[in-house]
């Protein structure tokens, strides 16, 4: 995958990269993060990756329509959160979710069917890019409506309290959903009850096409604490800054804690939609932070200079995930559209 | 094998664009992510980026070219190991293909009539069988409120995984007092105050309702539930269908509905048919105590979004109610309240009770009506009405809420759809003035359908002066 041509500009990224991971991640504090682990972050950040990437292109094609929302510069997002959780927490989030699903364990397969409106999607094809959800991989959504999972993570949360299971919800939203009043009364009763809920903004600088300076008075990451939440803003486009500080957010929650508001700043590299032409930002500016920052180069960087595995065994990575996501591709427009009688199924129990 | 690089659709609605710019030349190696060309319709410009990584290895419509149709190919891409000559040999290959696929394309009514068989909905499902009538053997005297109260504490006492949310329903004892000793008997941590904040709790409400608990989210009335009304519908009631029957909703919103008395125009209206409105809700509308309790109790127990329109002024109203815990109302079945055979009247909820006291005016004048309380509005026992009309031939419907769009409506469209041959006159509706509800007592009484508009109405279709 790596050209000869990129070739010299990619070890002089590689430099940068880990010069700025010194410097934020001093060797006192914490343990380095096995060669394992990076690698799965990689894994499944270049998951994600490839399939957005797949999914704009069938997209082009007309294969997949109405809204689609890519996740293409966030990865490291929901790979690191999603790495400090376990089994019996539960995930819910708004409509930029192919990536959550991924990262939840959710089979390409089934996530890409759905995009397609195929009988195989994980909604039958009733859902749709936004409306996905697996109770077995406890994703909850796939929610159109913007702020609305605020509420409803909050409630997942409250569940996991009145069952005394041990679980913790992880609530994410964007910065433009920041704004809506149901997040603040979201903020209100989780802190008054105490709940296991960790709120995750994935801050991504743009609101649809209005920038977050345009949008918001303030700093996010501070909005709790009229209520006494804790907040953090933190790296978004470092898989293993987001990883460590999810740990830490995460053992404060589940301790009992309460609420905590983790601010993760972000980038996308694609318009807010498939059929947004991105005119409120220059080509400059997004084209920086894919060379300088971008989440996936960053944790191969780190890879290639820890020298646990070789060149040879990330192309070996990079093969299976092409592999992973061709297959999901072809599974996706082989599979049936759903039968005409299912317009009328699932509507009440 | 070369891959051909397709022209994008920037939307579903794009059909061709103009190839502006082209960010690369042949035999330039590409990654993925990287920006291959720029196209422009005249709505947008974007720009097309490599989903695989390769060489440029030709460039098949210049730049600058304009109307190039979605999906036409534009370049083609080598893979490792590919040269030239893997074009040459693939494009003729492919020729032949492309032209089976137009000569394919030729019959679009095909593909017309294939995709057109829509299926037929599926009938209105017969109304559910009811045993309720051997509970009323034993029965005590309740108030409304008493009921569903009762009704609420047997399922919590019956389901752990039920319990009540809302403002003042704990320590106030309920605002309207209808969960009065909830809190004592079950504690704090399944009757729930909240704070003043109708779209936040029902949202949580329906977020513990996807983790399969089951909240009771009471309204202090359902004029506030305006501001939850975006998790009534798009949380709760479309998530089952959204996600192919994987993750139901089993919850319940209550809360008194429609006018109460001098409250002015925020506080008085019946939200009926906009809830009876919308797939993957139940609405239910009760009438008497014994309806309350058989209502809630089959709200608590279905698996589905509930939606419990009460009413503030029956609250405090008595009648017989079946002892047992078994006394459930299956939703969707309506009761006839009063058998008749010259006029059907068909009503919910409070006005149930004008359309029985018009009866009994009417029986007087010699007129027999019929007087139907539907109980549940979504689904609608449509079967009840339509054989009680095959008996009258006539209907009335009786309502608090406004006409346009109303329950009424609704029964007009029923009737002339399914029922016109057994007409004798048209339907009528009775109903509140189409106004914001009025503060003035006399002015109210005029927005309200009062006992004399039923009657009148009722005669008009009997043609009886």
């Amino acid at each position: 995958m790596t050209k000869t041509k990129t070739g010299t500009k990619d070890s002089k990224r590689r430099k940068t990269a880990l010069k700025s991971v010194a410097k934020k991640t001093p060797k006192t504090k914490q343990a380095a993060i096995p060669a394992e682990q990076l690698l799965q972050f990689y894994k499944d950040m270049l998951l994600i990756r490839r399939f957005e990437e797949k999914s704009g292109q069938l997209y082009g094609m007309g294969l997949i329509g109405g809204f689609c929302h890519l996740y293409i510069g966030q990865e490291a997002v929901v790979t690191g959160i999603q790495a400090a959780l376990t089994d019996i927490d539960t995930v819910i989030t708004a409509y930029r979710d192919h990536g959550h699903m991924l990262a939840c364990g959710m089979d390409p397969k089934g996530v890409m069917a759905e995009l397609t409106g195929r009988a195989d999607g994980y909604s039958k094809g009733k859902g749709g890019s936004m409306h996905m959800f697996s109770r077995d991989k406890k994703f909850y959504g796939g929610h159109g409506i913007v702020g609305a999972t605020a509420p409803l993570g909050t409630g997942l949360a409250f569940a996991h309290k009145y069952r005394e299971d041990g679980g913790i919800t992880a609530c994410y939203y964007g910065d433009g959903a920041a704004n809506q009043g149901q997040v603040y009364e979201s903020y209100n009763m989780a802190a008054l009850w105490k709940l296991p809920v960790l709120y995750v903004i994935e801050n991504n600088k743009y609101a649809m096409g209005t920038s977050q300076e345009r949008s918001a008075a303030g700093e996010l990451y501070k909005r709790g604490e009229g209520w006494g939440i804790p907040g953090k803003k933190i790296d978004g486009m470092d898989v293993t800054v987001v990883y460590r500080e999810a740990q830490e957010a995460v053992d404060f929650v589940r301790g009992g804690g309460g609420p905590f508001i983790l601010e993760v700043e972000t980038y996308r590299y694609r318009g807010h939609s498939m059929s947004d032409p991105a005119k409120y930002r220059t080509k400059e500016e997004v084209q920086s932070v894919r060379d300088e920052r971008d989440p996936i180069q960053t944790v191969r960087n780190m890879l290639v200079a820890d020298k646990t595995y070789s060149e040879d065994d990330l192309k070996e990575v990079e093969k299976e995930i092409k592999q992973i996501v061709g297959e999901a591709a072809e599974f996706a427009q082989q599979s049936p559209e759903p039968d005409p009688s299912e317009l009328w199924t699932d509507i009440v129990l | 094998m070369t891959i051909e690089i397709l022209m994008p659709a920037l939307s579903p609605t794009m059909t061709d664009g103009k190839l502006a710019k082209w960010h690369v030349a042949e035999g330039d190696t590409v990654a993925a992510g990287d920006v291959l060309a720029e196209i422009e319709t005249d709505k947008a410009t974007m720009e097309v980026e490599a989903v695989d990584e390769g060489t440029i290895g030709k460039i098949l419509i210049p730049e600058g070219t304009e109307n190039v149709a979605v999906n036409a190919p534009i370049a083609v891409l080598l893979e490792e190991g590919e040269s030239d000559s893997d074009i040459k040999a693939e494009s003729s290959a492919a020729a032949p293909q492309k032209e089976e696929k137009e000569a394919k394309e030729e019959k679009p009514e095909d593909k017309a009539e294939e995709t057109d068989v829509r299926p037929q909905a599926p009938a209105a499902a017969a109304a559910p069988a009811s045993d309720e009538d051997k509970f009323f053997a034993e029965t005590v005297t309740q108030t409304v409120r008493e009921a569903l109260r009762d009704g609420m504490a047997e399922e919590m006492r019956r389901d752990k995984d039920v319990f009540v949310m809302g403002e003042e329903v704990a320590e106030y004892q309920g605002a309207y007092k209808v969960t009065q000793g909830l809190l004592q008997e079950f504690g704090e941590k399944r009757v729930i105050d909240t704070p003043i904040t109708e779209m936040g709790f029902a949202g949580v409400g329906t977020g513990a309702a996807y983790a399969g608990l089951k909240p009771v989210v009471e309204f202090m009335t359902m004029n506030f539930a305006m501001q939850a009304i975006d998790h009534i519908i798009n949380s709760a009631a479309k998530t089952l269908y959204m996600a192919g029957g994987q993750l139901g909703c089993p919850i319940v919103f209550r809360g008194p509905n429609g006018a109460a008395a001098r409250v002015g125009a925020q506080h008085s209206q019946c939200f009926a048919s906009w809830y009876a409105h919308v797939p993957g809700l139940k609405v239910v509308a009760p009438y008497s105590a014994a309806d309350a309790k058989g209502l809630i109790k089959a709200a608590i127990r279905d698996p589905n979004p509930v939606v419990v329109l009460e009413n503030e002024i029956m609250y405090g109203k008595s009648f017989d109610v079946p002892v047992s815990e078994d006394y459930v109302i299956p939703i969707g079945k309506a009761k006839i309240e009063r058998a008749g055979t010259d006029v059907t009247l068909v009503s919910f909820s409070i006005s149930v009770g004008r359309a029985l006291e018009a009866a009994d005016a009417l029986a007087e004048q010699g007129i027999s009506a019929e007087v139907i309380n539907l109980r549940s509005l979504r689904p609608l026992d449509t079967e009840t009405v339509l054989n009680s009309v095959r008996k009258t031939n006539r209907l009335v419907t009786v309502e608090e809420g406004w006409p346009v769009a109303g329950i009424g409506a609704e029964f007009s469209a029923v009737l002339m759809e399914n029922g016109f041959d057994d007409l004798d006159a048209p339907v009528l509706r009775v109903h509140g003035a189409d106004v914001p509800m009025p503060y003035a007592d006399n002015l109210e009484r005029l927005a309200l359908p009062q006992i004399e508009d039923v009657i009148n109405a009722a005669k008009k279709v009997c043609y009886a002066g």
